[in-house]
């Protein structure tokens, strides 16, 4: 009795350590910052999407959505996929991805208002949903926040276990009669993600990308 | 560290103050601790002599022991060399006696039509020959008439008669050489027809001596391959020492062909288990190890496997008795079974091959795409060298794998006596370090009774200097405070 108790609690014990593992896919939410001038800086974020792309595996995440306006809205994601756990078929998805992009890209108008903390809640919201072991925010932006009237955007968010990156911050024309400005503007966005608990970080050389993902 | 030091320092001054001048507390306390060593000096060396002699005792015993474990392990491995090199020699002999039997069975089994055919060829020649026999013209009767006639006078008118029975003779003469040329030419032709048979019978008679040859060649070797078994069988040390050498030969042999087996395996892996990864998902792990990995590796461990009950089942190979213990007719459904689940897993390798050449196809056009660069989606028109090499691989490797079982078999055999040599080498290492050890406890022992005595050099020399002053068999209790003659005669210098 006492033995067959023992191998009952030896295989629950097995089953458990089986079930319970920890996803290890990644989910990547990329952000495109399509207001004013930025518009004509998204050739860059396609070769962004396309190096995240090359980088993802089977089972990962990854979904594209433009800042304008009003980004926190499902409306504003321009394409999203969800990778196969059979190699050939995330293959298919990726090059579908990519061409979704490269059309968005060609089609893209510049927007009159830059939502960025509405883009970031509709991507925390997102990764959430996706139970992804790792979750990265890439915001391709100047990090300039313009809001339209009514839109409020000043509310606490939660970046526990996400890794948010500001990628190819440009420097504004006001930037550069003060870079004080451009500065605190940083300072602002790292001290609300890291108050959020998450990690901040910024890559303004496209050109090596290799710590990214 | 230095407040423990000033302590100490503070102990010994507080020692030495018994009286006004340390020197002199100081000779008096060595006195002291003299004159107590001295008083105990018995007792000391008792006590030394007894740890010392206890530890070599065990460590001698320690010894002994091992070395007898060396001994029954040296028996035990000499008795699995015998009987595995009893085992192999009767393999031997056992397959030499088949083959000579093949040899008596293919070549010999047709003696009797051979016989027929050599006695028929040599009647044919028998008769041939008997009508080739020249047989000689006939003697003319009537030259004896001819003569006398010839000597009859002239004048008797004979002369006509004479030229008639002349013109008759030349006719008979030509007549009779036409007939001898004629026999002759048929003796002759009789003669030619014998040459066929003649080299029947040479090619027929060669053809048994080769055969006998045969024959003879391996009763040689099974003779020499018999008084090897029979060293073995009584055990002589010249056959131990040639199978020792012959196992670690076969060991290290059947190492490098595993290794080479091996490395085998890990390319057959690296081609099924990408593929592996579209039927049981690429990103599923158990424990450590992805789900493909571990399909990929168990369909080469399946084929291993198929490849050993393969070979035992044609007897090969002898690692499975149960197997080789089978009827003839369960074993050769097991050949077929096992045959046809390789050539199945052959077929899915090489299918898998093919996939995996696809999907690297795939993976680089996509590869491409996402850099940009579409010139890479161009591929060489000679790719299908690589696929078909691939299949090709994928199929062959498999079959390559079932010969594993052969130096798999080696190995295990030759492992056991590897091992017990090894063994046998680590003990007899140990029983010597341990007889060593007890060696050196004993000669420590002596060295720790000469240090004792090393301060009480003064008092031992007063009392050897009293022994060599009294006389001889003198009172018992003159033998000095320690009791011991034998720890005097040790203190001398």
């Amino acid at each position: 009795m006492r033995t067959r108790a023992l191998l009952l609690a030896a295989a629950a014990t097995a089953l458990a350590s089986c079930g319970a593992s920890a996803p290890h896919n990644t989910g990547v939410y990329l952000l495109v910052d399509t207001s004013g001038s930025y518009n004509r800086q998204l050739n860059k974020a396609e070769q962004i999407v396309l190096y995240a792309l090359s980088r993802l595996q089977p089972l990962d995440s990854i979904a594209v959505a433009r800042i304008d306006a009003g980004s926190f809205s499902e409306k504003n994601i321009i394409a999203k996929a969800s990778f196969d756990d059979r190699p050939s078929s995330t293959n298919r998805q990726k090059r579908a991805f990519a061409t979704r992009v490269e059309s968005f890209v060609g089609e893209s108008r510049p927007a009159a208002f830059t939502d960025i903390t509405g883009g970031i809640l509709q991507a925390i919201e997102f990764l959430n949903e996706k139970h992804t072991g790792r979750k990265e925010i890439l915001i391709f932006s100047d990090m300039k926040e313009d809001l339209a009237k009514g839109y409020v955007r000043n509310i606490p968010m939660d970046f526990r276990g996400f890794e948010v990156v500001a990628l190819n911050v440009t420097k504004l024309h006001s930037d550069n009669f003060d870079p004080r400005e451009y500065l605190s503007r940083l300072d602002d966005w790292r001290a609300r993600v890291e108050k959020g608990g998450g990690r901040w970080r910024v890559i303004n050389d496209l050109d090596h990308l290799d710590g990214l993902l | 560290m230095a407040e423990h030091e000033s302590h100490k320092l503070m102990s010994i001054t507080t020692l030495l103050a018994f009286t006004p001048w340390p020197a002199v507390s100081a000779s008096i306390l060595f006195i002291l601790l003299v004159t107590a060593l001295y008083l105990a000096r018995g007792t000391a060396h008792q006590a030394i002599s007894a740890t010392a002699n206890a530890l070599a005792k065990g460590l001698r015993l320690a010894s002994h022991s091992v070395a007898h474990a060396e001994q029954r392990l040296a028996a035990r491995n000499r008795e699995v060399l015998l009987a595995a090199g009893r085992e192999a020699k009767e393999r031997i002999v056992e397959r030499e006696f088949t083959r000579v039997g093949d040899t008596v069975r293919k070549d010999l089994a047709g003696y009797p039509e051979l016989h027929r055919r050599l006695s028929e060829a040599i009647i044919r020649m028998e008769e041939q020959q008997a009508k080739a026999v020249e047989v000689p013209p006939d003697v003319p009767g009537w030259a004896q008439a001819v003569k006398v006639v010839a000597n009859i006078d002239a004048r008797n008118a004979g002369a006509d008669i004479l030229s008639d029975i002349h013109k008759s003779m030349v006719k008979s003469h030509s007549e009779a050489m036409g007939a001898y040329r004629k026999s002759s030419g048929e003796r002759h032709s009789l003669l030619r027809r014998m040459m066929p048979d003649w080299r029947l019978v040479t090619e027929t008679l060669g053809h048994v001596a080769k055969s006998v040859e045969s024959v003879i060649a391996r009763a040689l070797t099974i003779d020499r391959h018999m008084e090897e078994y029979e060293a073995i069988v009584r055990g002589e040390d010249r056959a131990v020492s040639v199978l020792s050498s012959s196992s670690i030969v076969y060991f290290f042999v059947s190492l490098l062909v595993l290794a080479v087996a091996t490395a085998g395996a890990a390319v057959n892996f690296t081609l099924i288990a990408r593929p592996m990864a579209e039927m049981v998902g690429g990103t599923s792990f158990i424990g450590v190890l992805r789900t493909a990995d571990i399909a990929a590796l168990v369909i080469i461990m399946v084929e291993i496997s198929m490849g050993l009950f393969l070979m035992e089942s044609l007897r090969i190979t002898r690692l499975f008795p149960v197997i080789g213990a089978l009827s003839d007719q369960m074993r050769v459904r097991m050949i077929m079974v096992t045959f046809t689940i390789l050539l199945l897993m052959a077929s899915v390798e090489a299918g898998l091959a093919y996939m995996r050449e696809l999907l690297l196809k795939d993976e680089l056009a996509t590869s491409a795409l996402l850099r940009g660069d579409a010139t890479d989606t161009m591929l060489s028109g000679h790719m299908w060298i690589t696929t078909a090499a691939q299949m090709g691989m994928g199929f062959v490797l498999p079959f390559a794998l079932v010969f594993v079982a052969i130096p798999l078999e080696t190995f295990v055999h030759s492992l056991r006596t590897v091992v017990g040599l090894i063994a046998i080498g680590i003990l007899r290492a140990l029983a010597l370090l341990l007889r060593v050890l007890g060696n050196t406890f004993r000669h420590v022992g002596g060295l720790a009774q000469r240090l004792y005595d090393l301060p009480l050099f003064v008092p031992l020399w007063i009392e050897m200097r009293m022994a060599a002053t009294e006389p001889a068999g003198g009172a018992p209790g003159s033998r000095g405070p320690s009791g011991e003659g034998r720890s005097l005669r040790g203190a001398r210098p």
